[in-house]
């Protein structure tokens, strides 16, 4: 026993990831270069289809802008709670994380139901508009974008939160109370000292609100309905409706470079904004 | 401190305490409201509900009218299992032989084991569909489960590597030079220590398994439903409002299993750090 090296004992687990995980995968790019639904004639048809069409720009970039509309929301609501948090006694720690880790382990699609009944024609929404006299005719809420992005924030806000107060809970406390005794206001002591420290806790946030809300198929098909086009909803077209694959490998792939494109410019960032920090 | 409170921090709190509630209400009100919803007497899912009845309860839990859910349930419940099952294994083991490891291959074989967690889901959901057909493979429950392990296995790692990461090197010394042998260290010493790690990440990724959409998307089919892809059908075409009796049990027994994972092993502290 003594003669197994530590190492192998990851053996197993790369041989299930690289059967089962980077096969697929790489199986996934070689069918993208094949130009008929039967993967029998090679070539580049599927590809030259998809980039020369100007509706799949417009769908990367919808599908793109979504995510940064996601995260600009999640931030907006979600810093502000990280704060309070960060002030709050222990006790009100504990029911805080608590309300904050919950929805995450609820399911995405309870989360998303959730949505249409608060943002539907009849839903709380509008009843509560309509009985303040504010409205006459209830809104339309879902199938549009804007519903799309208020269940997003409430979907992802998690994501945000915990890497957010995970980095904000380590801050030493008496960078907050030199800052205000040498005569700092409040909002210069959050943004020259709170949110440079925070950082790294944010990036890794936006990156997993991200990656998450930009491929949340689920949400963006019920509340964004049909009109509303994103990737997600193209690649589940081609592949289980017309039987496409190697499009729909071709947009799968599309989906996965913007997005790991996007992430690794934002964790760039966020390595860059760390080193500045400590050093 | 005697010092006065400025315009300036006055506004500061007014604004910060005004977004930190919002965040606290669309964190909370969607769940609250749906659970009432779930309890209405009328036909429809209003808010606030037409009086108090258990029809949609009753209508779930009907084993004839409600047998596709169920079955989707049972099919859930058991890809879960076994999935976390064989990621506890694998990935527990995986993160004894690397955790502590800080040559470059065991940092690049760290990040590929977690590379799931950012990689969108529906691209190895349809590569899994088209490898497994490729080959020749029926689909079945134990093509979801392989799935499933793939991108639950990293909840497990992260959680385990943690625990791994605050084990004091000292006590393997101690109990090698006292003559333990390297699986005697691990099972006395090393395991007991990490177990709650293990723990937490194993609730981790059985959750996440159950909440699976991606990935059995792509590989499940009407004889293999899953829950999610069920309940999705439940809302596309038109809202079928036994829906609601089924969120409400999936939101009572996430609040109950967090209540006991946060007694016995921390689980919320696990994932702040």
């Amino acid at each position: 026993m003594r003669k197994l090296a530590e190492w192998q004992l990851a053996l197993p687990l790369a041989l299930a990831f690289i059967s089962i995980f980077l096969a697929p995968l790489l199986l996934l790019v070689g069918v993208s270069f094949f130009n008929d639904d039967k993967i029998s004639q090679p070539g580049f048809g599927q590809w030259i289809k998809f980039f020369g069409d100007p509706f799949s720009y417009k769908v990367i970039a919808d599908t793109m802008l979504l995510g940064v509309k996601t995260v600009a929301a999640t931030i907006l609501v979600g810093y502000p709670l990280a704060l309070v948090y960060l002030d709050a006694s222990p006790r009100v720690q504990r029911v805080l994380i608590f309300i904050i880790v919950l929805p995450l382990l609820l399911s995405v699609v309870v989360r998303t139901f959730a949505w249409i009944v608060v943002l539907g024609r009849e839903g709380v929404i509008n009843q509560l508009l309509m009985s303040l006299g504010i409205i006459s005719e209830p809104l339309k809420l879902l199938q549009t974008e804007l519903g799309l992005v208020i269940s997003l924030t409430q979907i992802e806000m998690p994501l945000m939160l915990l890497p957010l107060i995970s980095v904000m809970s380590r801050l030493d406390p008496n960078l907050r109370d030199a800052s205000a005794a040498l005569g700092a206001s409040r909002w210069r002591t959050l943004f020259t000292v709170i949110v440079p420290l925070s950082m790294p806790g944010l990036v890794a946030g936006c990156l997993l609100v991200f990656a998450s809300s930009t491929t949340a198929f689920i949400s963006q098909t019920v509340i964004g309905g049909v009109r509303l086009i994103y990737l997600p909803l193209l690649i589940w077209q081609q592949s289980l409706v017309v039987f496409n694959w190697p499009f729909a490998a071709v947009i799968s792939i599309s989906l996965l470079v913007s997005v790991l494109t996007v992430v690794s410019a934002l964790s760039w960032f966020g390595r860059k904004s760390g080193g500045y920090v400590h050093g | 401190m005697g010092r006065r409170r400025s315009l300036g921090d006055i506004s500061y709190m007014i604004v910060v305490w005004t977004l930190a509630v919002l965040a606290l209400l669309i964190l909370v009100a969607p769940v609250v409201i749906v659970l009432t919803t779930s309890f209405t007497e009328g036909r429809s899912l209003k808010f606030p509900p037409t009086g108090f009845s258990l029809q949609w309860y009753e209508a779930l839990f009907d084993a004839s009218k409600s047998r596709q859910i169920h079955r989707a349930v049972g099919n859930s419940l058991e890809v879960a299992a076994w999935s976390t099952a064989f990621g506890v294994l694998l990935g527990s083991m995986a993160a004894l032989g690397i955790a502590r490891n800080r040559h470059r291959l065991a940092r690049v074989a760290d990040g590929f084991f977690l590379s799931p967690l950012v990689l969108p889901g529906l691209t190895f959901g349809l590569a899994a569909l088209m490898y497994f057909t490729l080959i020749g493979f029926r689909p079945s429950l134990n093509l979801i489960i392989a799935g499933h392990m793939i991108v639950t296995v990293p909840f497990i790692l992260r959680t385990t590597t943690a625990s791994l990461s605050q084990l004091d090197p000292a006590l393997n010394d101690c109990s090698q030079s006292l003559g333990a042998s390297w699986l005697y260290t691990l099972r006395r010493v090393t395991l007991p220590l990490i177990a709650p790690g293990i723990l937490a990440g194993a609730f981790l990724a059985f959750m996440a398994s159950i909440d699976n959409v991606p990935v059995s998307l792509f590989l499940s089919t009407a004889r293999t439903d899953m829950l999610p892809i069920r309940m999705w059908g439940m809302m596309e075409s038109t809202l079928d409002p036994r829906i609601a009796a089924v969120s409400g049990v999936l939101i009572t027994a996430a609040f109950l299993l967090m209540l006991v994972m946060e007694w016995t092993v921390g689980l919320t502290r696990r994932m702040r750090d």
